[in-house]
């Protein structure tokens, strides 16, 4: 195969142009692509916003707020308001209780922090058991939908643990890690409340 | 060689999965259903045909002893292009995929190609043996996530034919992915022989 002889300065040539040849179009190829997965990621979190809170007329994604949860995660805040007015507050929440790795959903508040809507994000939990989330927990059966409910005066852990909420079936841990993620965004939401109000007087 | 058999063989007699059990990680680990498969088929179809195409060009420029870094450099810079690529136009799948996107470049079907026939033949041959290999292996994986998903959650392509309660979860599962994988090369397998 080879025709160029295998010396220390032949090798060394060779794989120097190579790499700079693969730096260069990858580099090309990262410009190109920097926008649209910008774009695509941005669309995706006003969508899974929409879903969860009233109809709006500002850019929650321009006024969030970002803060830390007690794991150490970012939690981030859109507050979404309609004439300058909270009409509801979308919470991106993760809990690293899960049983595989984090949980991350997006939850809907009211103002007075009653639970509007919700939608999961991101999570590694088990197909066809931890998976079931993304409808279980609004699904109006037993005491599975925690839509309506108010986390200051409805006790959301799994009835397990002495809470209100049937868990999902075979997937306990799941819907721990799930409520878990809730509670964090309902206290972060709470404690910064006044925080969220007065970004839109401005 | 003769195009169409060069370009036939990745399908039935070299198929990289059902036959040479080759790229078992991905085969395995993304077939949960039949779109996954194929997005990840034919996101190494392109690595394989683009790996190829370069490395017949450059083989006599390559001095022996560095060609393995030579031909791994090429194939992660496609790698990392087609994951750019598919992160901003099709952010849905790329999610479902994840880290079996990166992962291509260990891809012992992607270097195995290189080595075995890109390093030894012309350009043309060697781009008609990536898109066939990698055809090949997108048409097994679509296979597999078919059986896997229609057996496991009753959909196909997400389309539901029958309710998801009535799946057999485990197909879903990893476990499922090796019982399906077992039972479909016994047949291809039983095929061959007739």
């Amino acid at each position: 195969m080879a025709t160029i002889e295998s010396s220390l300065k032949n090798m060394l040539l060779t794989l120097l142009i190579i790499t700079a040849i693969a730096g260069t179009s990858l580099g090309f190829v990262y410009k190109l692509t920097e926008k649209p997965i910008a774009e695509a990621k941005a669309r995706k979190q006003q969508e899974a916003i929409k879903q969860v809170v009233p109809e709006f007329t500002n850019n929650p994604a321009d006024e969030a707020i970002v803060v830390t949860s007690p794991e150490g995660l970012p939690i981030k805040l859109f507050p979404a308001k309609k004439d300058g007015k909270l009409v509801g507050v979308a919470v991106e929440t993760v809990s690293n209780k899960g049983f595989a790795g984090n949980v991350s959903i997006m939850v809907g508040f009211k103002p007075d922090g009653t639970i509007i809507n919700y939608q999961v994000l991101e999570h590694k939990e088990t197909p066809g058991l931890g998976t079931k989330m993304d409808k279980w927990f609004k699904t109006d059966k037993g005491h599975q939908s925690i839509l309506g409910k108010n986390p200051g005066s409805y006790n959301l852990t799994v009835t397990k643990d002495g809470g209100q909420v049937d868990a999902i079936t075979a997937a306990t841990i799941s819907s721990r890690a799930f409520l878990d993620a809730v509670r964090i965004g309902y206290k972060s939401f709470m404690e910064n409340k006044s925080k969220l109000e007065e970004g839109g007087a401005q | 060689m003769n195009q169409w058999k060069n370009f036939s063989k990745g399908f039935f007699k070299e198929n990289a999965v059902f036959t040479l059990l080759l790229g078992m990680c991905p085969t395995l680990g993304v077939t949960s259903s039949a779109i996954n498969g194929l997005g990840m088929g034919l996101a190494t179809t392109f690595v394989l045909v683009m790996a190829n195409l370069v490395i017949s060009l450059i083989k006599d420029f390559i001095p022996e002893k560095v060609r393995i870094p030579a031909f791994i450099v090429v194939i992660a810079t496609f790698v990392t292009i087609v994951e750019m690529l598919m992160q901003a136009y099709t952010p849905a799948l790329y999610e479902s995929l994840g880290l079996f996107i990166p992962l291509i470049v260990v891809n012992c079907i992607v270097l195995g190609r290189a080595e075995a026939f890109a390093s030894k033949n012309s350009v043309g041959a060697s781009i008609v043996d990536g898109l066939g290999m990698g055809l090949g292996f997108a048409m097994a994986l679509t296979m597999l996530g078919s059986v896997r998903e229609l057996l496991g959650s009753g959909k196909l392509f997400n389309v539901s034919i029958y309710p998801e309660d009535y799946g057999m979860l485990v197909f879903v599962l990893a476990p499922g992915a090796f019982i399906a994988l077992g039972y479909m090369i016994a047949i291809i397998d039983k095929m061959k022989k007739a």
